[in-house]
């Protein structure tokens, strides 16, 4: 099964075509952590029975990926565009380390914020580590850029990112495979290469050297085969681009000459000069930052780039219909339509009620419970990154005057509280307000906001099977935290808010674990806990 | 070469079914053998908010989204997103709404999606079986009985 000779032809989405290429690549493990639009990634490979693993957050999940690409495995790490942020401190030192077996890096990017905190754009990564970076503009590509992926990290001992956004992720499109040839995958085992491996500076500043190097030879490689495409139209519009926007400057601009990256970085900057050259005007088309704008421009090519108004947002044809035309008059706005709430019945209201009664200061955190922020409850203050309830929690209690400094509470999900609420504990139990201060865990028993995923709380594994399970009220007890409480809100909701009012005014550090499954996954957990090996077959 | 492009918005309410919908017409045009692309945004779409999802079929489709203005069909499953999505028709586009189903019984409202799927089916040249494996390829067994009688519902209303 994994060795495909058919070819074959199906309608598939980004995430699938990815997850698909690389479990005919004979991927060694898939990891990562959810985060929209690339969720789905890993839970297809575990359907088509690859192997696949939520990691606590996605700087563990890479370090996974680099130890699996240390010992000769391929390894593919998943994460939303955030997730990179998390995830950079390995990123950056495994340039220079470099990879045996191939090492993916998916960075799933969503300009407009279709489910974001914000529009970063990850390409600035690539530039800023030092790894080449792919672009697929729709499924097809997807599966074949994760083929190539894996043979560009494979060939230069490099991590490779791919970079892909919203709409190739959750768009569906036809894929015919194998399109491109799967390589072998070379065999595991460990061989010591102590100075490419430990990053001392001693052997790290030859390591950057022989990055540069590496990169220098992909550019090569990239300006003579790399995969880029070249439409030719007229030779007055000129127009360069990659990913997605491609589809849209197809439709909106069909007589224009068009150069279409695959590998943007290290850029084909030869190619792209020449074809700047032979158009009378040049523009580049791109999604999010002027990445692709300004590296032209500083190698001295002649290109022209859409407005600022447009690096808000997504792009569309529409858009690039008045990027061409330098239109600048207002854009329609969208009717707006009816806002995601809390299901009826959510155990969040019932905590969101309590602190909106309370007249609580909530520093909040990202997860379902985020629509606490919205009216009926309107009961949360600040939400910046995922875990930062606690820390920012913490500094409001140092700076506000006591009567305010009494009222703050901090509020997690137990996903979010896994992924990086930990560290935030560890100080406040180090460095304790005055006023002490309370963190309340929404324990739901899933990581909702995603479409249900475990997480090591929960005790399962990506496939439900049961597994090692994080206890937070032990771990909690054993920080030392004085009072920790473990509560179905639901039960008594005067009792609930009972507790957090006098949590508060005791001045002491306080955890209540509010545990109720969420109703959307209390079903299945019953099922998953009736039949605890788990689900080989069934996303 | 836009002109030989059927483009089709489907938009609803989370938990109504819209991308099943999608997925299901997507399926008929792949089995036709014509180029596809469909597109959405979920992510919060479970907590009940507005979802829509475009789907496109022709000879060559580049931009997954349907252009504004440019739908030949919006099918609406909730009467509220109605307005919400106009905008997606074309000024000659059909609009295939729940009131369509007047004086027809369903079985379950949950398979109201299904049944705008038969009165869309009327619309285009697709073979009623390849609407009825696509219907039941995407749906549990369980469902079949009922979601193929009201695509029929919705084909004959
Ligand atoms: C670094 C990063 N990774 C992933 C995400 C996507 N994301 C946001 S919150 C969240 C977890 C939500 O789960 P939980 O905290 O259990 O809350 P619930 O939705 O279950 O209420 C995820 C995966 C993100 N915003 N940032
Ligand atoms: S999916 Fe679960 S956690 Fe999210 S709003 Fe619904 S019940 Fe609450």
């Amino acid at each position: 099964m994994n060795h495909p000779t058919a070819p074959s032809r199906r309608i598939l989405s980004g995430d699938e075509a990815v997850a698909l290429a690389a479990f005919e690549a004979q991927l060694t493990l898939g990891t990562g952590y959810p985060g929209t639009p690339s969720t789905e990634i890993l839970e297809s490979l575990h359907s088509l029975g690859g192997r696949a693993q939520w990691s606590p957050n996605e700087k563990v999940a890479l370090e996974v990926g680099i130890g699996v690409a240390f010992g000769g495995g391929r390894a593919l790490v998943t994460m939303k565009h955030v997730g990179l942020n998390v995830a950079a401190d390995p990123l950056f030192t495994v340039a220079y380390t470099g990879v045996r077996g191939a090492l993916v890096i998916v960075s799933a990017d969503d300009p407009g914020m279709a489910s974001s905190q914000n529009e970063q754009d990850n390409r600035r990564y690539a530039v800023a580590a030092g790894i080449p970076m792919l672009e697929p503009a729709d499924s097809q590509e997807a599966y074949d850029f994760t083929l190539l992926a894996i043979e560009i990290s494979e060939r230069w001992s490099i991590p490779v990112l791919l970079r892909i956004t919203t709409r190739v992720c959750h768009s569906k499109t036809i894929v015919e495979t194998p399109a491109y040839p799967v390589p072998p995958a070379p065999a595991a085992g460990y061989l010591r290469d102590v100075p490419a491996r430990v990053m001392i500076p001693a052997y790290a500043r030859p390591a950057h050297h022989k990055l540069r190097t590496k990169l220098a030879q992909i550019a090569e490689w990239n300006e003579r085969e790399g995969p880029l495409a070249v439409v030719s139209g007229s030779s007055t519009l000129g127009v360069i681009t990659s990913g997605v926007s491609f589809q849209y400057v197809r439709e909106a601009l069909p007589q224009a000459s068009v150069l279409k990256l695959g590998l943007t970085y290290p850029l084909p900057l030869e190619r792209m000069k020449s074809f700047a050259a032979a158009h009378e005007r040049t523009l580049v088309i791109e999604e999010g930052d002027p990445y692709l704008a300004d590296a032209a421009r500083a190698a001295g090519i002649a290109v022209e780039a859409g407005a600022e108004a447009f690096r808000f947002g997504e792009l569309n044809v529409a858009r690039v219909r008045r990027m061409e035309a330098g239109d600048l008059t207002p854009e329609p706005k969208p009717v707006p339509g009816k806002p995601p709430e809390l299901c009826h019945g959510c155990p969040h209201r019932t905590v969101f009620t309590a602190l909106r009664d309370l007249g609580c200061i909530v520093s909040g955190d990202i997860g379902c419970y985020s629509l606490g922020v919205l009216p009926p409850f309107l009961a949360m203050d600040t939400l910046v990154c995922m875990g930062a309830s606690i820390g920012v929690g913490l500094g409001l209690r140092h700076t506000l005057p006591i009567d305010e400094a009494r009222r703050v509470v901090s509020v997690i999900g137990d996903s979010t509280f896994v992924h990086s609420g930990i560290t935030g504990l560890v100080e406040m139990v180090y460095n304790p307000p005055p006023t002490g201060h309370l963190l309340l865990i929404l324990d739901n028993g899933t990581t909702a906001m995603t479409g249900l995923q475990e997480h090591p709380g929960t005790g399962r594994t990506l496939d439900h099977a049961s597994t090692g399970k994080f206890v937070f009220e032990n771990v909690i007890r054993a920080m030392g935290i004085p009072d920790v409480h473990v509560v179905d809100p639901t039960r008594d909701p005067a009792a609930f808010t009972e507790l957090v009012k006098t949590s508060l005014d005791s001045g002491r550090l306080s955890v209540i674990i509010a545990r109720r499954n969420c109703l959307l996954a209390a079903g299945a957990i019953k099922q998953y806990e009736k039949c605890p090996e788990g689900n080989t077959h069934e996303q | 070469m836009s002109n030989s492009i059927r483009n089709i918005v489907i938009a609803g309410l989370g938990g109504q079914g819209v991308l099943k919908a999608s997925d299901i017409v997507a399926e008929v045009a792949f089995a036709a053998g014509l180029d596809v692309k469909k597109s959405e945004i979920h992510g919060m779409s479970q907590r009940g908010g507005s979802v829509s999802s475009d789907v496109r079929f022709g000879s060559k489709v580049f931009s997954p989204m349907v252009p504004d203005g440019e739908a030949d069909f919006l099918v609406v499953l909730d009467p509220t997103q109605i307005d919400v999505n106009r905008a997606a028709l074309k000024p000659t586009g059909v609009l295939i709404e729940p009131s369509i189903l007047a004086g027809h019984k369903l079985k379950s409202d949950k398979s109201i999606n299904v049944a705008l799927l038969g009165a869309l089916s009327r619309h285009l040249d697709f073979p009623e079986s390849a609407w009825i494996t696509a219907i039941t390829g995407h749906l549990a067994p369980r469902l079949h009985d009922m979601n193929v009688a009201a695509f029929q519902t919705g084909r004959n209303a």
